[in-house]
């Protein structure tokens, strides 16, 4: 199936949940509704004619502009051999959305991830800790405002500036 | 290196007992394995068989507990410089560290990142920094070398006094 024909199914499935779908780029994408991210997500695996069985990535993006923090969804049918893009857009404030953990056990990580670096909860997480960063870690750092700290555990995060000698 | 003072061949060797101890130190630098990016690709060409590290003396050591030298190879993260300085408090005095490549002299190419440590010298204290992006098995045969003259320079016997020991006792 091609992007739009999933697109078909997936409005014909969820009246006004998929919108904004992208058919002319080289990953065709669609905004989902977040409260109904899951149950797409279980249609998408379990359809006998979409079969999306893998989770390739899952990542996020801060617009500070709208307020809004994406999260996104990228899926790939070995079975079917399409893909597709899901975003789900979120306020900046107060970033949440239920865990795919259940769907494609994958997302466990993934969605550690973008907690460690965005800040979003993801509600019913089975273990929802940073992946990357030490866990005393202040703040998200791929937050479009995030401010490094004067110093981490003792070390100090300044240097004589090299680089920005350079710049100038 | 400085030779051994033989004023007597063949029968009798004459030395300072410092620099036999220091000759013996130099000699055997065994290096902890500290590979934490791209540096450690030379680090192990360094130590194979065409620049040869193991010519000197120096040989791998898995653990911090027999090792002598230290070599930062690669890209420091605060994650990681907490377990560095856990490291390097493991090892036995007299202890040295070569810093190898730019990302462990100062941060290099991702100093302006937020999870990079800006220089290993920030948590422990180094003794040679070996410049290099990353640095060439020569470069760091090179920093081995000068490692080598430091420790022959050592004086263990003949402590410089301290003015506030003597203070104290006194």
């Amino acid at each position: 199936m091609d992007a739009k024909e999933i697109y078909a199914r997936l409005e014909k499935q969820f009246p006004g949940k998929v919108s904004d779908f992208k058919g002319d780029v080289s990953e065709p994408y669609l905004l989902v509704d977040g409260q109904a991210i899951i149950e797409v997500c279980r249609f998408l695996r379990d359809d006998s004619n979409l079969k999306f069985e893998v989770l390739s990535d899952l990542t996020g993006v801060d617009w500070p502009k709208e307020e809004k923090i994406q999260v996104v969804y990228h899926l790939y049918s070995y079975a079917q051999k399409h893909q597709i893009v899901l975003k789900v857009n979120l306020p900046r404030d107060n970033p949440k959305i239920s865990t795919a953990e259940g769907i494609w056990k994958v997302a466990n990580w993934f969605e550690r991830e973008v907690y460690d670096l965005f800040g979003v909860i993801f509600e019913g997480h089975s273990d929802l800790r940073r992946i990357m960063l030490p866990e005393d870690w202040v703040g998200h750092p791929l937050r479009k405002d995030y401010v490094e700290q004067e110093e981490y555990d003792g070390m100090s995060t300044q240097r004589a500036p090299l680089v920005e000698k350079l710049l100038r | 290196m400085k030779p051994l003072i033989n004023s007597l061949p063949e029968t009798v060797f004459t030395t300072k007992v410092d620099d036999l101890l220091n000759w013996g130190r130099a000699s055997s630098q065994w290096y902890m394995l500290f590979g934490l990016a791209c540096c450690a690709i030379e680090l192990m060409q360094t130590g194979g068989p065409r620049a040869d590290l193991d010519r000197f003396g120096a040989v791998p050591r898995a653990t911090p507990r027999q090792s002598d030298l230290m070599i930062v190879a690669g890209t420091l993260t605060y994650k990681m410089a907490k377990r560095t300085k856990l490291l390097y408090d493991q090892m036995p005095d007299p202890k040295y560290v070569i810093s190898m490549g730019s990302c462990s002299n100062c941060g290099g190419l991702f100093q302006l990142a937020y999870s990079v440590c800006k220089g290993v010298d920030k948590i422990v204290p180094v003794d040679v920094y070996v410049p290099g992006c990353p640095p060439r098995p020569e470069a760091l045969t090179e920093g081995l070398l000068r490692i080598q003259d430091k420790m022959m320079r050592e004086r263990w016997l003949v402590k410089p006094s301290q003015p506030a020991e003597d203070a104290a006792q006194a």
